[in-house]
């Protein structure tokens, strides 16, 4: 078995099956915590509630003016980072090729050149977000281990990724091994630490919105 | 799961590890499917410490609004959470020690206000003022608690039902006293009343001429209205120092109050956290619906103002408005206290971040009952005095007796020249007959 077949085959498999399992488990875990009744009378009813869940979902993409001038260069990396991961993943030709293999579903790509330029500046927004943690006081009091290894399986992809297109180290295969290696590392972690985000997202901005709304307050 | 008995709020210098383990405990025991999934979904962005104003005017990071239930969080991950069982088979959390903790109490009670801007900020929707309360019924358990003055005050309401230690007769015979030094009729524990207006131990100390104005516009509205002297306490000292105990039987006191005179409507007063309490936790103390509404006592008098019960005149004045965190931010009232300025003509100037962003004026979530914190509450106050100063405004109205106190020493610490007022007094003080 080569490494490009190991890649694609029981290590993909195994991938998949870590990464449904965990995040299921996870989900389990807290929805199967006991709730507490609520009694008070609602300033809203449900479907203004359910309304504001999904308001906060889409509201917090974008903070208030107010907290702007504190917050900017966070909000500016991290945005363009997690927007150019989107575009690499939705928009890279060989990305949409495996979508169609495994879904059916199939949409026009974005020229190589868009992607390597995107690819580009991803990186080097997660660099200099990694630089960041580094080195902001409240960052370094905060991150633990999982922040700095979720941040290098996500490194991972995109950098083999970027080596892959240009085919600039090492052969077309073996290349392509790593990267889908690399994916199915970030797969695999992905329930156990904070990549866990990328679902709690909308769960958490949601479940605070219907809690607030339900309370008239602020989302 | 198991509680221990509380013991008192004694705040131990050295925690040892039976009040460490019961912290722990108590704090896990509030946790539910909406913490949980706040404490599993932080991405340690640290966003948070931009919009408290402990870390953005001293630049400490341990006053980061997530790190402040960090060991608690641990606490989680090691004995709840999803994975709890790997943490315990591979030991790969450490357990909190006894001096950590300790470290803690600072963070959990002294540089919190439980505004709640943390929670606005969070890319998350991580409610952290919410964390930290439940944070603090694990400190409150384990006699983690700030004794001076707010673990103090906590255990003489929960023992006699008044912060203060006032009895039934001392509380009587001060409303009459109050009565008949403002000019008023004053009703008290009348068998039946429609309205009942709870009393803040802050307004009966300091501003007496509170209970007046109430008294005043209720009687100016007609109403059936009566203070209850055997459940009367609304401000829920136990809600800020974590006594989950204290805070039920005060909750309930009031609302057996309430249900005895067949009250439809409990007033809460101009205070900000004990709104929150019983508007929204009473009915759940209660184990049912309630059999009136609760309401903040600006949404009365707006309320009366649309619908003619309370006529005033006008009272045209250059002020600005100082939102209290658990009205406006936390409790859905920001639009009431503009409402009644707007109909008394008083010309608004609004600080930034008005409303929803407003800052805490550095006293709330018990801060200002904590002798110790104070340098650090004159630094938040620092940002409410410069906002305040940019409207150009020569007053500060605002409707929580415990922002009007920290405002009032805030002002005379610093040499201040602004008056703070209170918008329920000016309502009374402008009725037309």
């Amino acid at each position: 078995m080569t490494l490009l077949e190991f890649a694609r085959g029981p290590a993909f498999q195994a991938s998949v099956l870590i990464l449904i399992a965990g995040v299921a488990w996870r989900l389990v875990a807290i929805i199967l915590l006991r709730r507490r009744p609520q009694f008070a009378e609602p300033r809203h009813g449900l479907p203004a509630r359910i309304g504001g869940g999904a308001a906060t979902i889409l509201s917090r993409f974008v903070p208030r003016r107010t907290f702007w001038p504190r917050i900017a260069v966070s909000v500016v990396l991290s945005a363009t980072f997690h927007i150019g991961l989107a575009i690499i993943v939705f928009g890279g030709a060989p990305h949409i090729l495996l979508i169609h293999q495994l879904t059916g579903l199939t949409w026009p790509s974005l020229p190589r050149g868009v992607i390597s330029l995107v690819s580009g500046v991803t990186l080097a927004c997660m660099i200099a977000l990694l630089i960041r943690r580094l080195n902001h006081p409240v960052l370094r009091l905060l991150s633990t281990a999982d922040d700095y290894l979720s941040w290098l399986l996500v490194f991972l992809p995109v950098l083999t990724g970027i080596l892959l297109s240009g085919e600039t180290i090492g052969g077309y295969a073996t290349l392509l091994a790593l990267h889908i290696i690399s994916v199915e590392l970030m797969m695999i972690w992905l329930p156990f630490g904070k990549l866990m985000h990328a679902g709690l997202v909308f769960a958490g901005r949601g479940l605070m919105g219907m809690n607030f709304s339900r309370k008239g307050a602020a989302t | 799961m198991n509680i221990a008995p509380t013991p008192p709020a004694g705040g131990a210098i050295h925690p040892s590890e039976e009040q460490v383990a019961l912290a722990m405990r108590g704090f896990l025991a509030d946790i539910g499917p909406a913490s949980a999934l706040a404490l599993d979904s932080c991405i340690h962005c640290g966003r948070c410490a931009e919009a408290c104003q402990f870390y953005v005017q001293t630049g400490d990071p341990r006053y980061t609004p997530i790190h402040k239930i960090a060991p608690f969080k641990q606490a989680y991950e090691r004995e709840m959470g999803p994975f709890a069982f790997v943490y315990k088979l591979l030991g790969l959390t450490p357990k909190v020690s006894a001096g950590e903790l300790m470290q803690w109490q600072e963070l959990l009670y002294d540089s919190c206000n439980m505004c709640g801007r943390c929670s606005l900020i969070c890319p998350m929707g991580i409610d952290i003022a919410d964390l930290v309360e439940q944070a603090r019924h694990g400190m409150y358990v384990a006699g983690m608690t700030p004794p001076d003055f707010l673990g103090v005050l906590a255990e003489k309401e929960k023992s006699t039902g008044s912060p203060f230690g006032m009895t039934t007769q001392q509380l009587q015979d001060a409303l009459h006293d109050i009565g008949a030094k403002y000019d008023v009729v004053m009703h008290v524990d009348e068998a039946q009343a429609e309205i009942v207006p709870t009393i803040s131990s802050i307004d009966l100390k300091t501003y007496p001429s509170s209970m007046a104005a109430i008294a005043k516009i209720l009687n100016h509205m007609g109403a059936s209205w009566s203070f209850r002297t055997d459940g009367f306490d609304a401000d829920n000292v136990a809600l800020t120092a974590g006594d989950r105990a204290g805070q039920r039987k005060i909750t309930l006191g009031v609302v057996r109050a309430a249900v005895a005179c067949g009250a439809k409507t409990l007033v809460m007063p101009e205070c900000g956290h004990s709104f929150t309490e019983m508007r929204w936790e009473a009915a759940n103390a209660y184990g049912k619906n309630l059999p009136f509404r609760i309401v903040q006592i600006t949404e009365l008098l707006a309320e009366g103002l649309a619908n003619g019960q309370i006529r005033v005149n006008k009272a045209p004045q250059n002020a600005t408005y100082h939102d209290a965190c658990q009205l406006s931010r936390r409790g859905g009232a920001s639009a009431a206290p503009r409402v009644i300025l707007q109909s008394l003509g008083v010309d608004l100037h609004e600080m930034e971040d008005a409303g929803d962003a407003n800052w805490c004026c550095g006293g709330g979530g018990g801060v200002a009952l904590i002798k110790r914190a104070q340098p650090l509450r004159d630094k938040a106050f620092a940002i409410k005095k410069r906002q305040v100063e940019a409207t150009g405004a020569d007053k500060v109205f605002t409707s929580c007796s415990g922002c009007r106190q920290t405002l009032d020493h805030g002002g005379k610490a610093t040499g201040w020249n602004k008056e703070v007022a209170s918008l329920l007094e000016l309502v009374a003080d402008n009725l037309r007959d």
